[in-house]
C-alpha cells in the first residue's frame, strides 16, 4: 500500500514536472504582457519534434553525422539545441504575430485570438507536413532503476523532477535577483511606464519569450523521452492543462504556476488510481474550478483591483 | 426620517486605514461638500455609500435602510445616484441610451416581455424614452440624444454624465470632482448647473471637489477629512479661516 | 407593405423557394446539406457573439454547450419515438414526430442552458481572461463526462435519432431537417435581436464598455451576465440538436475545442456585436470549409491564419458592431431593427 503511494507520488510528481515547466512559461507570459498565449502548449509539442529531429540527427539518421556518438553525448547536444530552437519558435511567433498588434495598441483580445489560432496553425501544420504517422523518440541513455521505498522509479523520472525543481530555482532566482527580473517584473505592472524609464521593452517582452519557449522546449524534450510516441495534438492537451493549473495557482506568480502544475498532476494521479482513468480529466477540472471559485485570482494570485 | 445616516464608518483596506470614524448626517435638499487633501479618503467614502465596498465597521443607512450587504445596483434604487471622477460614460452608446440603460432597477418589465414584446414592454419602452428624451429637454441638451460620448466636448460630458445620475431620481446626488479637468468658463457654468438642479429637484447633492470656487459659492455646509477622519465641518466661513484645515492643505507655517 | 409584415413574408417566400428548389432537384443532397450545416453555424456564431461580442467576455467553450444540447435533444428524441435497448420501447406514435420536435429542441436547449448557469456563476467573482479558462475547462468536463456516459454510447458515440427524422420524411417527404434549421435560424436571429434592443439587453453592452458604472447605474450585473450567458447556450444548445438530427450519430469527438475555435472564428470575421455580421461569417465560413476539403488537413492551416491575418488588418471584422441597417439606410423602411 505504501509502495503504491510512493509510486504514485513519484508518477504525480513527474507528471507534474511537466505541467510545471509549461506554466512556468504561461505565467511569465501573463505576467508581462498580460497575454494568455494559447500557443503555448503548442510551442511544447514543437520543442518535442524539435528534439527528435536533433537526437535523430545526431544519431546520424540523415546522414550528415557519422552514427556512432554515445548516447549521452547526443543528449548533452540535444537539450541545447532544442531550448534554444524552440525559444527562436516563440520569439519568432511574437516577433511575427504579437508585436505589431501591441505596436498598434490592439485590444488584448485580438492577440488572444492570434494566439489561440497560432497554436492551431502549428499543429496542423505539423500534421500535414510530417503526416499522421507518430514518432518515435529514440532512446538515448539507458534506464537506471532505483528502489525508493519499495517503488521502482526511472533515472529518466527522477531527471525530469530534478530539471523542474532546478529550472524553478533558477526562474526564481533570474525574477527575483536579476535587473532583467526586475524589468520583467515592472512591466507587468505597468507596461507603459517601463520605457518610459528608459528600459526597453521590446528586449525584456524577447527576453521573457525566451526564457518561456526553452523551458517549454525543455519541457517537450524531457516529455519526449519519458513518453516516446510523439503526436502533433500532444501538446493541446497537456498545454491546456498547464495552462489551467498556472490559473489555479495564480497567473502572474511564478510560484503560483509551479505548484499549480504539482496540484494539477497529484489531482489526475490519485484521481485516477482512485477512481477510473476516465474520470481523471472530469474530476480534476472540477475541483479546479471549485479552487477557482473560492479563490478566483488563483491560490497565489494578486487580486488587481479596479480603481473607480 | 434621514436620508442619509452614516455613524461612526471605518474602512481599512488591508493594514491602510482609508476612513476613521466617520459620521454624516444628511436630512435632504442639502447643499453640502466633502474636501480634503489628496488621498484624504473622500472618494471611498463615496464608494462605500454607493455600496461599491463594503464598511469595515460602522454603517449607512439611506432613508432609514441598512446598506449593508447590499450591492450597488440595490443601494442605487434606494434613491442614490453618482458621477466619477473619470467620466464613465458608455462611449459605444447614445447619449440618450446612456440615460436610458440607467433605468435598469425600474425597467418594469421582464425577460419574456422583451422577447414577446407584449403590452406591457412597448408601453414601458416608451415611456422609459419618453423619461430620458425629457430630461435631456430639461437641462437643454435634447439635440444631444443620438450623439455618442466621445464626440462631444469634455464640459458636455461631464453634463451627460450628471443627467445620467438624474434620471434615476436620486434623493441624493453624489457628485466626484465634477469640476475637474473643466476650463474656467465651464466651472462657472457647472455653478450655475449645479445651482439650477439642486432648485429644480428635490435632491440632496453632495459633491467632493478640489476647486474652491465651486465648493465656497454653492455649499451650505462642508464637511473636511483628512487621513480618513473629520478634521473640521461647518459653514463655508467657518472652514476658509480654520487653522487645522490650512495646515492640512498647506502644511504647517513652520516646514 | 407596412414594416412588421414585410420580413415575415419575405421569410416565408424564401421557405416556400427553399423547398421548391428542393422538391424539384434543383438543390440537391449535397446542396441542401450545406445549407443546414450553414444554418446550424449561423446559430452557432449569434449566440455565441451575444457574450463575446455584445458582452465583450471571452468564452471558449461554445461546443460543450452544443453537445449538451445534441444529446439531450437526442435521448429525448429517441425516448419518445425510438426503441433502444436502454431507453425501452418508443412511447409515442412516429407520426407525432414532427409536432413533438420542437419539444425535443426545446429540451437541448433548457438543458444546454441550465448548464450554462452552472458554468456563469463561478465567472462572477473573476475578471476577464478568466471566463476563458472557465470555459474551456467546462468544455473539457463536458466532453469528458458524455464519454463516460455508456448509456449515451460514452466515447463511441450515439444514433438512432435518424430513425425520427426519416419517420417524418415517411409522412410527407419534405426536406425537414432543412425546414426545421431555417425556423432554428429565424428564431435566434428574432429572440437575439429583441434582446439586443430593448434597454434590457443594452444592460449587456454596458457591462462590456463599462462594468463598474453599469453595477452603479442600478444595472444587476450578476443577474444580466447570468442571463446573457443562458440565452447564448440555450442557443447553442438549439443549434447542437438540430445537428444531432442532421448528422443521425452524435460522440464527445464532434464537440472538442475545434469546434469552439470554429465558433470563434465566426464571431470574430462577422464582427464582434454585429448579428449580421454572425450571420455572413457564418455563410462564408461554411463555404469556406466546404472549399478547402481538398486541402484535407492544411484547411486547418488556412482558416487560423484568415484570422490572424484579420487580427491584423482589420480586427473588427466584417461589420465591425454595425448592422446591415446601419449600412444600407434604406433598408429601413422595409424592416425595423429595433
Amino acid at each position: 500500500m505504501l509502495e503504491t503511494i510512493i509510486q504514485q507520488g513519484v508518477n504525480a510528481l513527474q507528471l507534474g514536472s511537466y505541467y510545471s515547466l509549461i506554466a512556468l512559461g504561461y505565467c511569465l507570459v501573463y505576467g508581462v504582457l498580460l497575454l494568455i498565449n494559447f500557443a503555448h502548449g503548442d510551442i511544447f509539442m514543437v520543442g518535442a519534434y524539435i528534439a527528435f529531429f536533433c537526437a535523430t540527427a545526431f544519431l546520424g539518421q540523415y546522414g550528415f553525422i557519422d552514427p556512432g556518438l554515445p548516447g549521452w553525448i547526443v543528449l548533452a547536444l540535444t537539450v541545447p539545441l532544442t531550448m534554444l530552437l524552440t525559444s527562436g519558435v516563440g520569439i519568432f511567433i511574437e516577433r511575427v504575430a504579437y508585436r505589431p498588434l501591441r505596436l498598434k495598441g490592439a485590444n488584448r483580445l485580438y492577440v488572444v485570438i492570434t494566439a489561440l489560432m497560432m497554436g492551431i496553425v502549428l499543429q496542423y501544420g505539423n500534421l500535414s507536413m510530417l503526416g499522421a504517422s507518430r514518432k518515435a523518440f529514440p532512446n538515448l541513455v539507458p534506464r537506471v532503476l532505483f528502489e525508493i521505498g519499495g517503488a521502482t522509479v526511472t533515472s529518466l523520472k527522477l531527471a525530469s523532477i530534478v530539471t523542474c525543481f532546478l529550472v524553478f530555482g533558477l526562474l526564481q532566482w533570474i525574477v527575483t535577483r536579476t535587473k532583467i527580473g526586475m524589468a520583467m517584473r515592472a512591466v507587468s505592472y505597468d507596461k507603459f511606464a517601463v520605457p518610459l524609464m528608459g528600459i526597453p521593452l521590446d528586449i525584456v517582452i524577447v527576453f521573457t519569450f525566451f526564457l518561456g519557449s526553452s523551458m517549454a522546449g525543455l519541457a517537450g524534450l524531457l516529455y519526449a523521452m519519458n513518453f516516446p510516441v510523439l503526436d502533433p495534438f500532444m501538446g493541446a492537451l497537456v498545454g491546456w492543462k498547464a495552462f489551467i493549473a498556472a490559473v489555479v495557482g495564480g497567473i502572474g506568480d511564478i510560484r503560483g504556476a509551479f505548484i499549480g502544475g504539482f496540484l494539477l498532476a497529484f489531482l489526475e494521479v490519485f484521481v485516477a488510481a482512485t477512481f477510473s482513468s476516465e474520470l481523471r480529466d472530469l474530476i480534476s477540472f472540477t475541483i479546479l474550478l471549485g479552487i477557482l471559485s473560492w479563490k478566483p485570482t488563483g491560490l497565489f494570485g494578486k487580486p488587481r483591483t479596479t480603481k473607480i | 426620517m434621514a436620508l442619509l445616516e452614516i455613524t461612526n464608518l471605518t474602512q481599512r483596506f488591508g493594514g491602510l486605514l482609508a476612513v476613521n470614524d466617520l459620521s454624516v448626517h444628511l436630512e435632504g435638499r442639502e447643499l453640502c461638500a466633502l474636501i480634503g487633501p489628496n488621498g484624504a479618503g473622500k472618494t471611498t467614502v463615496f464608494n462605500l455609500v454607493s455600496g461599491f465596498y463594503q464598511p469595515s465597521d460602522g454603517s449607512i443607512k439611506i432613508g432609514g435602510v441598512d446598506t449593508r450587504g447590499m450591492k450597488p445596483h440595490q443601494v442605487t434604487a434606494l434613491g442614490v445616484a453618482r458621477t466619477f471622477q473619470n467620466i464613465r460614460l458608455w462611449n459605444d452608446m447614445t447619449v440618450l441610451d446612456n440615460i436610458k440603460v440607467s433605468q435598469h432597477y425600474r425597467l418594469g418589465y421582464s425577460l419574456m416581455d422583451s422577447l414577446m414584446r407584449t403590452r406591457r414592454y412597448i408601453d414601458r419602452e416608451a415611456s422609459i424614452d419618453r423619461t430620458a428624451m425629457e430630461l435631456l429637454e430639461f437641462l437643454g441638451m435634447r439635440e444631444l440624444a443620438n450623439e455618442f460620448p466621445p464626440n462631444l466636448a469634455y464640459g458636455t460630458q461631464r453634463k451627460v454624465e450628471i443627467a445620467r445620475a438624474l434620471s434615476i431620481k436620486p434623493k441624493l446626488l453624489l457628485l466626484d470632482e465634477p469640476a475637474a479637468g473643466l476650463p474656467s468658463s465651464d466651472v462657472v457654468e457647472l455653478i450655475k448647473l449645479i445651482e439650477w438642479i439642486h432648485k429644480e429637484f428635490d435632491l440632496a447633492i453632495w459633491m467632493i471637489e478640489h476647486q474652491m470656487t465651486v465648493v465656497m459659492s454653492l455649499c451650505q455646509w462642508i464637511k473636511v477629512i483628512d487621513f480618513g477622519a473629520t478634521i473640521a465641518e461647518g459653514t463655508p466661513e467657518d472652514i476658509r479661516n480654520n487653522p487645522v484645515v490650512i495646515r492640512a492643505y498647506l502644511g504647517d507655517e513652520n516646514i | 407593405m407596412s414594416p412588421r409584415l414585410t420580413t415575415p413574408a419575405a421569410l416565408c417566400a424564401l421557405l416556400l423557394g427553399l423547398m421548391a428548389l428542393t422538391q424539384s432537384g434543383i438543390l440537391g443532397q449535397y446542396e441542401q446539406t450545406i445549407l443546414s450545416t450553414m444554418g446550424i453555424y449561423m446559430i452557432l456564431a449569434a449566440s455565441l457573439n451575444l457574450v463575446n461580442g455584445y458582452m465583450g467576455e471571452f468564452s471558449c467553450g461554445h461546443a460543450g454547450f452544443m453537445a449538451v444540447g445534441a444529446y439531450t435533444s437526442s435521448v429525448v428524441g429517441v425516448y419518445l419515438f425510438v426503441p433502444d435497448p436502454f431507453f425501452g420501447q418508443p412511447l409515442l406514435p412516429m407520426d407525432l414526430a414532427y409536432l413533438a420536435f420542437p419539444v425535443i429542441l426545446a429540451a437541448g436547449f433548457a438543458a444546454a442552458a441550465l448548464v450554462g448557469l452552472l458554468v456563469a456563476i463561478p465567472s462572477f467573482k473573476t475578471r476577464g481572461d478568466y471566463l476563458a479558462v472557465i470555459t474551456l475547462a467546462a468544455g473539457y468536463i463536458v466532453k469528458s463526462a458524455l464519454e463516460n456516459i455508456d448509456v449515451v454510447g460514452g466515447p463511441r458515440g450515439f444514433m438512432g435519432m435518424k430513425k425520427v427524422v426519416i419517420g417524418m420524411e415517411e409522412m410527407i417527404s419534405i426536406p425537414w431537417m432543412l425546414i426545421w434549421i431555417f425556423i432554428g435560424v429565424v428564431f435566434t436571429v428574432w429572440i437575439l435581436r429583441r434582446f439586443v434592443y430593448s434597454t434590457y439587453g443594452k444592460g449587456v453592452m454596458a457591462i462590456h464598455q463599462d462594468e463598474v458604472a453599469a453595477e452603479i447605474m442600478s444595472v444587476n450585473t450578476n443577474k444580466m451576465k447570468l442571463v446573457a450567458f443562458m440565452l447564448s447556450s440555450g442557443l447553442a444548445g438549439l443549434a447542437g440538436g438540430l445537428y444531432a438530427y442532421l448528422i443521425g450519430f452524435v460522440n464527445p469527438a464532434s464537440f472538442t475545442i475545434l469546434r469552439s475555435t470554429e465558433c470563434l472564428v465566426m464571431v470574430y470575421l462577422g464582427g464582434m456585436g454585429s448579428l449580421t455580421g454572425s450571420i455572413l461569417a457564418a455563410a462564408i465560413f461554411t463555404l469556406l470549409l466546404e472549399f478547402l476539403k481538398p486541402l484535407e488537413q492544411l484547411k486547418w492551416v488556412a482558416i487560423p491564419m484568415l484570422l490572424i491575418v484579420l487580427m491584423q488588418f482589420r480586427p473588427e471584422g466584417l461589420m465591425g458592431n454595425r448592422e446591415l441597417s446601419d449600412i444600407f439606410p434604406k433598408l429601413k423602411r422595409f424592416y425595423r431593427f429595433k
